[in-house]
């Protein structure tokens, strides 16, 4: 059988990266994770994305940044393949999407919210069947690690419909984190859980990155959740990087005090900020 | 929850190239659907229930008419035969257009897309599982025929192997378009699943042979691998010859219609790529 080989020449998979606030360092040392550039989509005539460029180095995280609509959730569908774009170039791990996807889908992995694990599967069955979907070679094990990891062992022998919110969350982050992947995209993944559950899976995805240096783009509304994990975010509103930067850049840079501060400048258009260059 | 001061290290095996077909990938998929089958008895009671009703139904109709039909009683189990290769068919199409839809329904199928998985290997897994689904269905039936009726289905010999082959791949077919169809238009095309099938039913000659329908629409009929098979199946209990030609039609046939089918399919996953359908799927 044929093998697609690209994702073992990503440089992203062993080197723990320092938390560091500023990107450029890591810039150098090794290609881009993420490159996008000129990217568009429209439906219809509407444009949900309208000609951005962004590239995001390896072991950083990233956030996408916006109000309802401002194009955050069709970027992540493209830069997974679920979405082809208009016009314009999305490579991850090196491969142009939607259509070298297979040889980078088992690199990375993805969790939304938005989007389920079968309801009547115990949450042991869902993990095997996306185990072996990704190739994992010790199935047992690698579920048994995660299920400790990610304190799954009360409730794994249960259909995952029957779980709470919270439950559900850890699950679909077990769930994104079976091939242990290099690249994770994640759509609001504290959306709906408790402070206290929303701290934890912060805590979890930090530590994450920095012992496996694996790179994460994650669109959220939550600005502490963005303030505290993001090295650099994405601004986006109507479809455009309107502006972008370390977190406390963007607050000085705005004169605020906070990022929410800044997202409602800029959700509501009173300041005119910086069309984004690549980061 | 864990205080996450000592991290289990990261097995260095899983993020591995991946092959370009996996019968693995095939597999897991099929097990996503066993899973839901072993344990819902309602599930298995009803892919067991409608060929048994049938099969009694269609039994007393048989003996009424052994009496009163010199067509039917030259082959006491003609119509039996036909009702059971019939939802053969009609199992094989709901086997994978169900499948499909229920990884809509349970708005999985994004997930499913942003895995290693590619298209020919779902829709082996499809076709594989409606083999699995179709069995389960018909064959309870097949062996109550025999108290019931003193009809025993598997006199057809090895004959009802490639009739059931061909009716299988051809419901496999009906079930592909289908599924492409609804991911193109969204589960409210889901009706289709049974729409289709029963649409194919009078020209696929089940009860009847082909020469009972108009000329027109003998050419219909023909066109289909269903109606080959069934005349096949009655060329074994009236004459208790296997017509090879009929089987190679059906056979020809279902070559076709399946390579087209495919490339349907794979259009429609390009189109909803486009219209970015993959991320909005669910009720």
């Amino acid at each position: 059988m044929n093998a697609d080989a690209s994702c073992l020449n990503s440089s992203t998979a062993s080197n723990a990266v320092p938390r560091e606030r500023d990107m450029n360092m890591n810039k150098e040392a090794s290609p881009p994770v993420i490159e996008v550039t000129d990217l568009y989509k429209s439906f219809d005539g509407v444009h949900a994305v309208d000609g951005i460029s962004f590239s995001v180095p390896a072991g950083q995280t990233v956030a996408l940044l916006g109000g309802n609509g401002a194009g955050k959730t069709t970027t992540i569908s493209m830069l997974l393949g679920l979405l082809s774009p208009t016009r314009g170039e999305v490579r991850v791990l090196g491969a142009r999407m939607p259509d070298e996807r297979h040889k980078v889908l088992g690199c990375m992995n993805f969790s939304s919210p938005y989007v389920d694990l079968p309801k009547r599967l115990k949450v042991w069955e869902n993990l095997t069947i996306y185990a072996h979907l990704y190739g994992v070679r010790d199935v047992k094990g690698r579920i048994a690690e995660l299920s400790e990891d990610l304190e799954l062992s009360n409730f794994i022998g249960r259909p995952f419909g029957d779980l709470s919110a919270g439950q559900m969350t850890r699950v679909a982050l077990a769930k994104s984190l079976l091939n242990a992947p290099k690249l994770m995209l994640m759509d609001e993944p504290t959306a709906s859980l408790d402070p206290d559950t929303g701290d934890w899976v912060r805590s979890y995805l930090e530590r994450y990155r920095e012992r496996t240096g694996a790179t994460i783009l994650l669109a959220s509304h939550n600005m502490s959740e963005v303030e505290r994990l993001a090295h650099n975010v994405l601004m986006m509103r109507a479809g455009q990087i309107v502006d972008q930067g370390a977190p406390t850049d963007l607050i000085q840079r705005h004169g605020r005090d906070n990022l929410e501060q800044v997202f409602l400048d800029i959700a509501r258009g009173t300041t005119s900020g910086k069309k984004g260059a690549a980061a | 929850m864990n205080d996450l001061q000592t991290p289990p290290p990261i097995p260095s095996d899983v993020c591995v190239p991946q092959p370009a077909f996996s019968p693995r990938r095939v597999l897991a998929l099929m097990l996503r659907h066993l899973y839901v089958l072993r344990r819902s008895w309602p599930r298995l009671l009803e892919l067991m229930y409608w060929p048994l009703v049938q099969m009694v139904l269609w039994g007393f109709v048989t003996k009424f008419f052994l009496g009163h039909s010199t067509w039917v009683a030259e082959a006491a189990g003609v119509l039996i035969s036909a009702v059971l290769l019939w939802d053969v068919l009609f199992r094989a199409n709901l086997g994978v257009a169900l499948p499909f839809i229920e990884e809509m329904w349970s708005r999985n199928l994004a997930q499913l897309f942003v895995s290693p998985l590619r298209d020919a290997e779902l829709i082996t897994a499809l076709i594989l599982m409606s083999l699995v689904r179709t069995l389960i269905s018909v064959t309870p039936a097949a062996f109550l025929a025999m108290p019931f009726y003193d009809v025993w289905v598997f006199e057809l010999g090895l004959s009802l192997l490639p009739f059931f082959a061909n009716l299988l791949i051809f419901g496999a077919v009906i079930g592909i378009t289908v599924a492409a169809l609804i991911l193109r238009f969204g589960l409210g095309a889901e009706s289709l699943c049974w729409l289709g099938i029963f649409l194919l039913a009078p020209v696929s000659a089940i009860y009847y042979p082909v020469s009972a329908l108009p000329e027109w629409l003998q050419w219909v009929s023909l066109s289909l691998p269903s109606a080959h098979t069934f005349e096949g199946m009655r060329g074994v209990l009236f004459d208790g010859v296997f017509a090879w030609d009929h089987f190679f039609w059906a056979a020809g046939l279902n070559a076709v219609l399946l390579s087209a089918a495919t490339v349907f399919f794979l259009h429609m996953m390009k189109m909803a790529r486009v219209k970015g359908l993959l991320m909005q799927q669910g009720e």
